[in-house]
């Protein structure tokens, strides 16, 4: 029954942002919209880790930083993109399975997670902007500072490097991997390891004293995150043709952590609409010069925490719920009513 | 009869104070054991430093001839003990099935969890709060929540803290016939502060104080000990 429901729900849910993401590019370039989708995976990575996991992670930029570099440089060593692009999820996965593993075995509180993990962006930060000279080289790669990584080769069909996946190609390219990557999520949640993932969010030490091994199973789920945070940074580095060290910057963590608590936590659209929406607005900003695009990202946060605390997507299945009781009721009529009403806001959430 | 879990010395020291103070404490297979003794005798921290939520400062735990000293609790858990503590521990968020089926998954697999789950809820009169986040729920629904989160693992030994704390009449004598039927394919140890309910229930007690065993007797035979009556100066004995 709980399977049925969640397959069609995500089902929905896919159906819906596939056919907004083919009528999208009537309104906006999908130049300019791929880049949203992008960014709508990075919230997705924290949104996941954070929303579901209870794991508030103040330094997913490393992790998207991370998988940028690890393609551009294993792109211009290796040539063909396949592998540098494997290697733009594994890396980062990888870096945050080790990184996770001494957070959460060392059992630190959340407050030095996410001291810890902001620094270690910080150190990426910093570290890659001091690398101009031309000792810092990785193969053929030069490292550049903060000019960043130019001129590497980009994504192309796999073993045939000279046909490249680009412009609107690279668009249908990228919605079809944020839609993949949210329906492995939502099955990821639907699975046992997900429901305990939950649950530790939920309760720590009752979920130990059930028997499982909390640690193992936050540093998993972290590098799960960590690996959609580099696929997410993967198609940046593809998309600007560039990665440069802005993207560790500490701008760039706070404006993943704006993304989801404005889209809404404990949901994975919300994430993924928060993104998009205000890197739009961003975008829009961009090309005016009357409002400072930080003050207003501020504003907006600010408004959303205090009018919509729990986000756009939640509160908006609460006025859905809310517009459609009739139909709740019937499936859910022996129970009492105003716990019924508090369940089906619960139940809405979970797109 | 082999004791299935023995301390030996057992010792919780934070900072200056001694929660528990060199306690040598056995209990038999199947046995039902209460737990007496005032507030802050260090029952609680006794439990803790059992199901390795503190890493006690000295002394030994024994379980089933098996040192369990220092071991973290999912793996104390995983040898069949189970613990409803003081304050519930529950997922607040999430449903009361939710919450059983969590535990019964991990003992029983994914086939039998279902069935367990239904089994413990039967078995709690929890069906018509079933779907309901247990953070909706009285402190009396919650306790019998948990109760139902701990014998869906169907462990061979149970702790119980304060189990019947927060219940009406009716539910206290529930709790206490299904601790006697629990009993039946476990060892139980309560703490309790309701002389009635231990009455109802026990056989032997051990009363703690001061972090140390005062007294460990058959339950007539303490509630009849002075020193028992002063430990609980004020309160009916
Ligand atoms: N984490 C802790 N840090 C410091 N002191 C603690 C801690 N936990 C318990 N104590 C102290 O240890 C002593 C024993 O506490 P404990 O909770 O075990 O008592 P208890 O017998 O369970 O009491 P109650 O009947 O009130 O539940 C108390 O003095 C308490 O203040
Ligand atoms: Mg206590």
């Amino acid at each position: 029954m709980v399977a049925a429901s969640e397959l069609r729900s995500a089902l929905t849910v896919l159906v819906i942002a596939a056919i907004l993401f083919i009528v999208a590019p009537a309104v906006i370039e999908t130049y300019t919209l791929t880049v949203l989708i992008i960014y709508g995976m990075l919230a997705l990575s924290l949104g996941l880790i954070w929303g579901f996991g209870g794991i508030l992670c103040f330094g997913q930029a490393a992790f998207f930083g991370l998988g940028a570099y690890t393609y551009a440089i294993s792109a211009i060593n290796i040539g063909e993109s396949t592998v540098p692009f494997v290697l733009g999820i594994a890396v980062p996965a990888a870096f945050a399975f080790i990184l996770g593993a001494m957070l959460f075995y060392g059992r630190l509180s959340d407050v030095y997670l996410g001291v810890i993990t902001l620094v270690v962006t910080l150190i990426f930060f910093k570290f890659m902007n001091s690398t101009a000279g031309p000792e810092y080289v990785i193969g053929n790669a030069r490292l550049g500072g903060f000019n960043g990584i130019p001129g590497f080769q980009t994504l192309n069909v796999p073993g045939d490097p000279g046909s490249y996946i680009y412009d609107v190609d690279y668009y249908w390219f990228c919605v079809v991997a944020i839609l993949i990557v949210y329906a492995l999520v939502r099955w990821l949640l639907a699975s046992p390891f997900g429901r305990i993932a939950v649950a530790i969010r939920e309760n720590e030490t009752r979920v130990e004293l059930m028997g499982y091994d909390v640690r193992i199973r936050k540093t998993v789920l972290f590098s799960i995150g960590g690996g959609i945070a580099g696929l997410s940074g993967t198609l940046f580095a593809n998309w600007a043709e560039i990665v440069t060290p802005g993207m560790f910057s500490l701008a760039q963590s706070a404006e993943i952590i704006i993304w989801c608590i404005v889209g809404g936590l404990g949901t994975l659209v919300g994430p993924v609409i928060g993104a998009m929406a205000l890197a739009y607005l961003k975008f829009l900003l961009g090309q005016q010069s009357l409002v400072d695009n930080m003050m207003l990202l501020g504003l907006i946060l600010t408004l959303s925490v205090l009018f919509l605390p729990r986000g756009i997507v939640p509160s908006l299945g609460t006025l859905l719920a809310r517009a459609m009781p009739k139909r709740r009721r019937k499936r859910q009529h022996h129970r009492r009513p105003r716990r019924d009403a508090e369940e089906s806001r619960g139940e809405v959430l979970d797109g | 009869m082999a004791s299935i879990l023995e301390t030996r010395g057992l010792t919780m020291q934070f900072g200056g104070v001694t929660a528990v103070d060199n306690v040598d404490f056995k209990l038999q297979r199947n046995e039902l054991r209460c737990l007496i003794g005032p507030n802050g005798a260090g029952k609680s921290t006794f439990f803790k430093c059992l199901t390795g939520q503190l890493k006690p400062t000295g002394g030994h735990v024994f379980i089933e001839n098996e040192e369990t000293t220092g071991w973290d609790p999912h793996a104390v858990s995983r040898l069949g003990i189970g613990i409803k503590t003081q304050v519930p521990s529950v997922m607040d968020g999430l449903p009361v099935r939710e919450n059983i089926w969590l535990a019964a998954y991990r003992t029983h697999g994914r086939e039998r969890a279902r069935h367990a789950t239904d089994s413990a809820i039967e078995r709690l009169a929890l069906r018509d709060i079933a779907n309901t986040a247990v953070g909706r729920l009285s402190h009396g629904e919650r306790q019998r929540v948990e109760l139902g989160i701990v014998i869906s693992m169907e462990p061979w030994l149970i702790l119980l803290d304060e189990p019947a704390a927060g219940m009406t009449g009716e539910e206290v004598a529930r709790m206490a016939e299904i601790i006697g039927e629990l009993n039946a394919d476990a060892a139980i140890v309560v703490v309790e502060h309701d002389m009635q309910f231990i009455r109802s229930i026990a056989k032997k007690v051990t009363v703690f104080n001061q972090g140390r065993i005062l007294v460990e007797e058959d339950v007539d035979t303490v509630m009849n000990d002075p020193r028992v009556r002063d430990v609980y100066l004020g309160k009916k004995v």
